[in-house]
């Protein structure tokens, strides 16, 4: 998918995670910031950059301010953030598809 | 990926349990307080420039926690909005068990909604008629089409009122006896059980009433409902008490289904326990209360087998 | 040399007499020497003892460099003290190598990290380290590493001359002119100053900073003038607001109630609740709520508490004043409710750190404690308990009374949500042991209960009474599940904190954690 604006999901309260995607440089380029980095940074980087490889994103900027989401959170977010920068959100989403 | 089992379309509901969609702390793990069902909100409870993101948040927890026996419904937008189709492709995709039509007030209505969800589950390869369906009624309007509502289709397994909003059509308050809302109630529980299908009272919001809460209880209790409608935890062990058969009751079925089944084996139909005259129209009932029995810890026994 | 915790305990650390901790009464029946204290004469009658600065007592008090500087945390997050007396030594008089032995040291004390950071202060002995301090010990910066203590050890190595304070800084809400003092009657008032009592009996010098100077004599005292060399007045000792917080509320979090009363029910159902029984909880959400379910159970029953100790808080005050605990012995106040009851309501005493929890006096209340409930960062499968350490392996917590309730209580109950955003707090091995596991009986947790193997009498109990448990593996395993397995945290080689058991010996280290790098 081509990131077409900057968009924003999640919140910053606890147990959640907020991204921020933003157009990218033919690269992704992510900034992460956790609460738990130190004994799961490595598992929620990992996460992240599936999610973004499963829905097709090659060139993003990528700002996840993490405080303490589950895996299953910070990949609700990552994918709203990607369709919210698309204006594609709201309807129609392929559920089981690369949304998974 | 977590595979829920196929729902039972008449189980034990006697807390349904609201919970907002878009709280990851929330939703993570709401079975821990022992409600029979708990109800997603992708309506009232998410702002509506955040309906996109909730369902997100809906997909992901509900295919990859496993919230056991805990039965998971989905409360919709209205169909007076633009979010209830997809609403209801995000369940039937993620294997809800089922789905809460809000604001429901005609037999069109729940078959609006039973058109798309057949259509998703098409879509989505999930087993026809797997997602079950049931109706809030919060209009006169929604009261007075109860029957038709309730009898609309096999998918539907309850009906439940809304007392905010009916009261307000109705011009009224919370009343301590229920004074406000009795025939309203009344009605819906006759069509319900006309319908052959659950019937749950509404909310109970002030939750510093403890003692109006229990009057509110006995009085559904005595009325008939199969539950209720929570907004908080802690409403649940009241309800269940509240809701658990008497030692006496347990024990009257247990020899009603007891002495079914020996006279069944013999091919009598009409027998006597305790010299009261029984016969099938009496089993069910004494099922229903063993296996609530069951569900209370009151009941250990092998008949309900 | 490894512990009965598991723990690898550098050699280094080990000498003068200092072993490795060996079970929670290894040293019971030991002998140990008391240290006499020390103490200036004043002979000459006498007007007052008031001083006009901080600077001029330091210097009558002989301050130099190299020196051990006492406070005590009554007035929490509130104090002022701590701070205005480092700043006066080491900023007026220039003083270095100092160090500094306080009950507690939290967000308030943050300018104090700079001292450690210019290496003005080498040292700091403490029951709770939070805050800026936390992060600059936790990196290296300290010279020597910090030793903690429980608030039990403390006063234990105070009398055995193992910490020897030069001068104790007393914040007294009131004193009078020769340094009476007590906790109640000022505009910071902080109720009980029972961590502050042995400090000012064995400390060399004892200066008194206040804020509302009484008529003489200020009677009782909690602090006596026969110990304080001097009086300072000064505008504020702290903020009024952050000393005692307005009444503790009871939670209402449905997951804090749902573990409070599995707690109160875990309690009811062993045969030590009866009439007459004793009781402490913490104030943290889940602990605190437990006090209203216990209350049912004491009705149900027809029961009263004999006593509850600890750290004091309103909703206790108020079982107190409904007459359905009959004393209350008082270490420390949180709440302005507290702090009113205290020397007003009847029943309601003051007490020491030492007669609290020190475990070699002839038997501390903890001793006589028939429940205590407690909170906890971490809990791995062996019962081990970590208050000190987070997630990211920095210093950011207090064992305080944690170690010495647990060890001397006869059910100790820590409950704790099994997740905390994405931290498993039940787990394989927590960061830093700092309560035993062969001191806590039972875990009571949001998905369930266990309890310690080493208790199988609670075992039946429980039983007993149809309430489920679950092995600890299980809940461990369950939070694994939740959040995924965690990695293990980097450490480098150098100890940064030494944790003392509540018996001198030593417990475990905190070493300096790795800054974290993403692969």
């Amino acid at each position: 998918m081509e990131i077409n604006h900057i968009a924003v999901a999640g919140t910053l309260e606890s147990s959640d995670a907020m991204v921020t995607i933003e157009p990218g440089y033919g690269n992704i380029e992510l900034e992460l910031s956790s609460s738990v980095m130190n004994q799961y940074g490595r598992q929620i980087k990992e996460t992240i950059l599936q999610t973004l490889s499963r829905l097709n994103v090659h060139s993003a900027k990528v700002t996840v301010v993490d405080k303490g989401a589950l895996d299953c959170t910070l990949k609700a977010r990552v994918e709203c953030a990607v369709y919210r920068s698309c204006d594609m959100s709201n309807e129609n989403l392929p559920w089981g598809g690369i949304i998974q | 990926m977590i595979r829920r089992p196929t729902p039972e379309r008449f189980r034990l509901r006697r807390t349904m349990m609201f919970m907002n969609a878009q709280k990851p702390g929330l939703i993570k793990d709401a079975y821990i307080y022992g409600c029979d069902s708990i109800i997603l909100d992708l309506e009232d409870a998410v702002a509506e420039n955040q309906k996109d993101a909730a369902r997100f948040s809906l997909y992901h927890a509900l295919t990859s926690i496993d919230y056991g026996n805990t039965e998971v419904i989905v409360r919709i937008n209205g169909l007076d909005t633009p979010h209830w189709q997809e609403d209801i492709r995000v369940c039937v995709a993620c294997g809800a068990d089922g789905i809460r039509i809000a604001k429901c007030e005609s037999a069109q209505d729940v078959k609006t909604v039973e058109q798309a969800v057949k259509k998703a589950e098409q879509e989505f390869g999930v087993e026809l008629g797997r997602t079950l369906l049931m109706a809030a009624l919060e209009s006169p309007k929604g009261i007075l089409n109860a029957y038709e509502i309730c009898s609309a289709s096999k998918r539907m397994f309850g009906v439940a009122i809304s007392g905010g909003d009916f009261r307000k059509c109705m011009q009224t308050t919370f009343q301590p006896d229920g004074i406000d809302m009795i025939a309203a109630r009344g009605y819906m529980l006759i069509a319900a059980r006309a319908a052959g299908i659950q019937c749950f009272d509404t909310v109970f919001t002030n939750l510093d009433d403890e003692d109006g809460f229990l009057a509110e209880l006995n009085q559904n209790k005595a009325m008939g409902f199969d539950g209720k409608s929570l907004i908080n935890p802690k409403q649940i062990e009241p309800v269940h008490k509240i809701f658990a058969p008497t030692a006496k009751e347990v024990a009257q079925a247990e020899k009603i289904i007891k002495a079914y089944k020996e006279q069944s084996v013999a091919g009598v139909g009409v027998f006597t326990v305790d010299g009261k005259m029984i016969d099938l129209a009496f089993i069910p009932g004494a099922k229903r209360t063993l296996k609530l029995a069951e569900a209370c810890g009151l009941y250990k026994g092998d008949l309900l087998l | 040399m490894i512990n009965s915790v598991g723990r690898e305990i550098p050699d280094f650390l080990l000498k003068n007499g200092r072993g490795v901790y060996q079970g929670k009464h290894h040293m019971d029946g030991m002998y140990i020497q008391k240290q006499a204290p020390r103490t200036r004469r004043y002979e000459k009658p006498q007007q007052t003892k008031v001083i006009d600065s901080i600077v001029l007592a330091l210097e009558n008090c002989g301050a130099k460099d190299g020196m051990t500087f006492s406070f005590h945390h009554h007035l929490r997050n509130g104090d002022y003290v701590a701070n205005m007396v480092m700043k006066a030594a080491i900023e007026e008089l220039g003083l270095k190598d100092l160090v500094i032995a306080a009950t507690s040291l939290g967000d308030a004390h943050d300018p104090i990290a700079q001292y450690i950071e210019d290496g003005k202060i080498v040292g700091i002995q403490t029951s709770g380290i939070r805050g800026k301090i936390g992060e600059v010990v936790s990196s290296g910066k300290l010279k020597t590493p910090a030793i903690i203590r429980s608030h039990g050890g403390r006063p234990r190595a105070i009398e055995e001359g193992e910490l020897h304070i030069d001068i104790t800084f007393i914040a007294a809400p009131t004193s009078d002119c020769m340094g009476n003092c007590r906790g109640v009657g000022g505009k910071s008032d902080c109720g009980s100053m029972g961590y502050a009592m042995s400090d000012a009996k064995y400390a060399d010098h004892v200066v008194v900073i206040t804020d509302c100077l009484v008529d003489f004599p200020n009677y009782p005292a909690s602090i006596e003038a026969i110990d304080v060399d001097n009086v300072v007045v000064v505008e504020s000792i702290g903020n009024p607001k952050k000393i005692a917080s307005a009444a503790a509320r009871i939670s209402q979090n449905p997951r804090d109630l749902m573990m409070a009363e599995n707690v109160a029910k875990i309690i009811a159902s062993t045969p030590y609740f009866k009439d007459g029984f004793s009781f402490q909880t913490g104030v943290g959400g889940p602990s605190l709520a437990a006090n209203l379910f216990l209350e049912k159970y004491m009705d149900e029953k027809k029961i009263t508490m004999g006593w509850a100790i600890g750290g004091i808080c309103g909703p206790i005050v108020e079982l107190l004043k409904k007459n359905k605990i009959k004393k209350i012995i008082d270490v420390q106040d949180f709440d302005l409710e507290a702090v009113n009851s205290i020397h007003r309501t009847p029943n309601h005493f003051e007490m020491s750190a030492s007669q609290y929890a020190n475990p070699a006096n002839k038997g501390a209340f903890v001793n006589s404690l028939d429940f205590v409930v407690l909170a906890a960062l971490e809990i791995d499968t062996d019962f081990n308990v970590n208050v000190l350490t987070g997630s990211d392996g920095i210093l950011r917590g207090a064992p305080g009374g944690h170690p010495d309730t647990a060890a001397g209580s006869k059910v100790c109950i820590i409950v704790t949500p099994l997740t905390r955003g994405r931290m498993a707090t039940v787990c394989e091995k927590v960061v830093t042991v700092t309560t035993p596991g062969d001191c806590v009986d039972v875990l009571v947790t949001d998905y369930g209960i266990a309890v310690n193997p080493l208790r199988q009498d609670l075992i039946e109990c429980l039983d007993k009474a149809s309430i489920p448990h679950l092995p600890i593996e299980q809940l461990k395993e369950k939070a694994y599940s939740l959040v995924g397995c965690p990695d293990d945290l980097q450490w480098e080689d150098k100890v940064v904190a030494v944790l003392q058991a509540r018996d001198g010996s030593i417990l475990d280290v905190v070493r300096k954690i790795k800054p974290y790098i993403i692969k």
